[in-house]
C-alpha cells in the first residue's frame, strides 16, 4: 500500500499541531476514537463569538499515516469558516482531496466525527454561558 | 492560549553525516523472509538449464544427475536437525508441511483418537488447519501461553487425555522470536505415546535442532526464512522409536516414500539444501553476531526512549528478534516515518484483516500497545552501521509521533488513560 503524496505531505508537514487552552470559553475540545482501536484524535477550535467564524485550529493524532493527514487537513479546512459551514464538511470529502483507499476510509470518518465533536463542545459551553433571561412581569 | 508544537522534519538518510556504509533501504525484517545467500543461488545454477532433468527419470544420465543434487540435499538437511536421509521429505514449503503433518498424522490415527493440542500463538498455518480438522470431528484444544510468552508444561500435561494423538507446538514464534521448551514437550509426549510435531521454520539454521535430543517426531522446514529460495520446504517424518506414518494429502505417483507426490522441485530442493550446509558450519558464531547486534539495537533505543516495552521473554528468544512496543505511538505511522527500513508491526493497520497481532494480544498485552509494536528482524547481511542508523530513525520518529499524540499529552499531564471514557469504545 502506497500513500498518496498529499498525505504524506501532511505526514512529513502536519498543519496546525498542538492544544488550546480546554478551559477557555472560545475553546470546543473534540476528542474520538479509542486507544484500543488504534486511533485517538484530539481537534480543538477556537471560535470567535460575534462571528461564529473559527479563527483557530489544533490537532494531535494517535494513528495511522492517514489518521494524521485526515485531522491535519480538517483544522486546514475549519479554519476560516463559521461553525456552521464546518458542520458541512463531509469525511468522502477528506477521502477525496487525500486519496484515501477504501481501507483508510474509517480515518475520514473519525476527522468528520472530531470537527463535530469540537463544535458541540463548543456550542455546549456557548449554552452554558449564556443568561438567564427572566421574564418581565 | 495556545501552544504551537515545533514538529520537526521528517528526516531523510542526507541528514545522517554518519550514515556511511549504510545502502537504503535497510532490510531488517528477516522474519518475514531472507534476501538468498549468493553461494545458495550459485549452488542452484547448474539445475536450471545444464542438470534440468526429473530427479524420477530413472533411466538417463539427466535424472540421474538431478537426483544426484536431491540426495546430497536431502543429506545437508538430515545432518542440520540429526535425522536420517530416509526421514527428510521435500514439499513446497512450510506451510505444506504443516498442512501435511498435522492433517497426515491426525488421518493416519484417526482410529486411535482425535484430539489435538496446539497453542495460541502458532503460525496461521497451523492453527488454520486445526480449524479445518474441527470441521472434520476433530477436538482441539489452543493452549494459552504465559505473558513472556512460553506454554506451562503443567497445562500441558493437563491436557492430555486418552484420545491425545497429537501436539504441534512451534520451536520459535515468528513475531515475537519466543522459544517453547521444546526438549521437555517433547520428552513429555514421548511419555505419553503423543506424536509430538513442531514447526521450526524460523528456527532451523538459527539455533540448534536435533530431532533426537529433542524428542521430535516430526517437523516443519522452509527454505526462504534460512537465506534459501522460496516455495520450497521439507518435513522430517520419524522412522524409529516411534516410528510415524502420515497419510499423504497430495496423490499422484507415489513421490517421497507415498507421502508427496509431485515432480521434486530441483533447483529448490537444491538450495534448501546448501542453506543448511551453510547453517550448519556458521551457525555458532552467526548467532552470537546477531544477538550481539540486537542487544546493541534494543539498549541503544531504549536508554533513549522511555515507555517502551519488549514482547516476549528476552531469555528464551532467537537471536536476530526484537519486537518492542513505543507507548502512545501507532505502528504503522511510525513505519511511514522509517520509510527507508524494512520491518513489521502489529498494529490492525499494517495487516490485511484489520486486526491487531493476535499473538501480542495471548501475551496479554494491551490492544494498545500491540498498535505501538514494531518487529526487527536481524540477519546475516545486516551490519553494526545498519543497527545504529535504525536506531536513530526509530527514535527521532517515536520522539516526532509523540509530540503529534493526544495519548503522549495526556499521560504527560498525569492522566490515566486506562482511567478515561474513550468515545469510540
Amino acid at each position: 500500500m502506497s500513500y498518496s503524496d498529499k498525505v504524506i505531505d501532511h505526514y512529513n508537514n502536519p498543519r496546525n499541531v498542538g492544544s488550546m487552552d480546554k478551559a477557555s470559553t472560545d475553546v470546543g475540545t473534540g476528542l474520538v476514537g479509542a486507544p484500543e482501536c488504534g486511533d485517538v484524535m484530539k481537534l480543538q477550535i477556537r471560535v470567535n463569538r460575534e462571528t461564529n467564524v473559527i479563527e483557530e485550529a489544533k490537532f494531535k493524532t494517535f494513528g495511522c499515516g492517514s489518521a494524521i493527514a485526515s485531522s491535519s487537513l480538517a483544522t486546514e479546512w475549519v479554519k476560516g469558516k463559521t461553525v456552521d459551514e464546518a458542520l458541512s464538511i463531509k469525511n468522502m470529502d477528506i477521502v477525496k482531496e487525500l486519496s484515501l483507499p477504501p481501507v483508510k476510509i474509517h480515518c475520514s470518518v473519525l476527522a468528520e466525527d472530531a470537527i463535530r465533536a469540537a463544535i458541540g463542545d463548543w456550542k455546549k459551553k456557548q449554552e452554558s454561558s449564556k443568561p438567564v433571561s427572566v421574564e418581565a412581569r | 492560549m495556545s501552544t504551537d508544537v515545533k514538529i520537526p522534519q521528517a528526516s531523510t538518510q542526507a541528514h545522517h553525516p554518519d550514515a556511511k556504509g549504510v545502502k537504503l533501504p535497510i532490510y531488517m525484517d528477516n522474519h518475514a523472509t531472507t534476501p538468498m545467500d549468493p553461494r545458495v543461488l550459485e549452488e542452484m545454477l547448474p539445475y536450471f538449464m545444464e542438470k534440468f532433468g526429473n530427479a524420477a527419470s530413472r533411466n538417463h544420465s539427466f535424472g540421474w544427475a538431478a537426483e544426484e543434487g536431491v540426495e546430497t540435499a536431502r543429506e545437508r538437511i538430515a545432518k542440520l536437525v540429526g535425522a536420517t536421509t530416509k526421514e527428510i521429505i521435500f514439499t513446497s514449503g512450510a506451510t505444506e508441511s504443516d498442512n501435511l503433518a498435522i492433517k497426515g498424522v491426525a488421518e493416519m490415527y484417526r482410529e486411535k483418537g482425535n484430539h489435538i493440542i496446539t497453542a495460541v500463538t502458532e503460525h496461521k498455518a497451523v492453527l488454520d488447519t486445526c480449524k479445518r480438522l474441527e470441521k472434520y470431528g476433530y477436538r482441539v484444544t489452543y493452549m494459552p501461553v504465559q505473558k513472556d510468552g512460553l506454554i506451562d508444561l503443567d497445562d500441558l500435561k493437563r491436557a492430555m487425555d486418552d484420545k491425545t494423538i497429537l501436539v504441534t507446538i512451534m520451536a520459535a514464534n515468528n513475531e515475537i522470536g519466543v522459544l517453547q521448551p521444546v526438549t521437555e514437550i517433547g520428552k513429555l509426549c514421548r511419555e505419553r505415546g503423543v506424536i509430538f510435531h513442531t514447526d521450526a521454520v524460523q528456527a532451523i539454521g538459527k539455533i540448534p535442532v536435533d530431532v533426537n535430543k529433542q524428542n521430535i517426531d516430526v517437523m516443519s522446514i522452509t527454505g526462504h526464512k534460512l537465506y534459501g529460495p522460496k516455495g520450497v520446504g521439507a518435513l522430517y517424518v520419524r522412522r524409529k522409536n516411534p516410528r510415524v506414518q502420515l497419510s499423504a494429502l497430495i496423490d499422484g505417483g507415489g513421490h517421497e516414500r507415498g507421502m508427496r507426490s509431485g515432480t521434486l522441485n530441483v533447483p529448490g530442493i537444491v538450495g534448501l539444501g546448501k542453506a543448511c550446509a551453510i547453517a550448519q558450519e556458521e551457525l555458532p558464531q552467526e548467532s552470537c553476531r546477531l544477538a550481539g547486534l540486537r542487544n546493541r539495537l534494543r539498549d541503544r533505543i531504549m536508554n533513549r526512549l522511555d515507555e517502551t516495552y519488549i514482547n516476549g521473554s528476552m531469555e528464551h528468544r532467537l537471536p536476530g528478534n526484537l519486537n518492542i512496543s513505543f507507548a502512545y505511538v501507532e505502528g504503522e505511522s511510525l513505519l511511514m516515518g522509517i520509510n527507508d527500513i524494512a520491518v513489521s508491526s502489529g498494529s490492525a493497520c499494517t495487516s490485511a484483516t484489520l486486526e491487531p497481532s493476535y499473538v501480542l494480544k495471548a501475551l496479554g498485552t494491551g490492544d494498545d500497545l500491540a498498535h505501538s509494536s514494531i518487529r526487527f528482524g536481524i540477519g546475516r547481511f545486516n551490519t553494526e552501521a545498519e543497527v545504529d542508523y535504525v536506531a536513530d530513525r526509530v527514535i527521532e520518529t517515536v520522539e516526532r509521533l509523540r509530540e503529534l499524540s493526544p495519548l503522549y499529552e495526556m499521560a504527560k499531564e498525569g492522566i490515566n488513560l486506562k482511567d478515561v471514557k474513550w468515545a469510540g469504545e
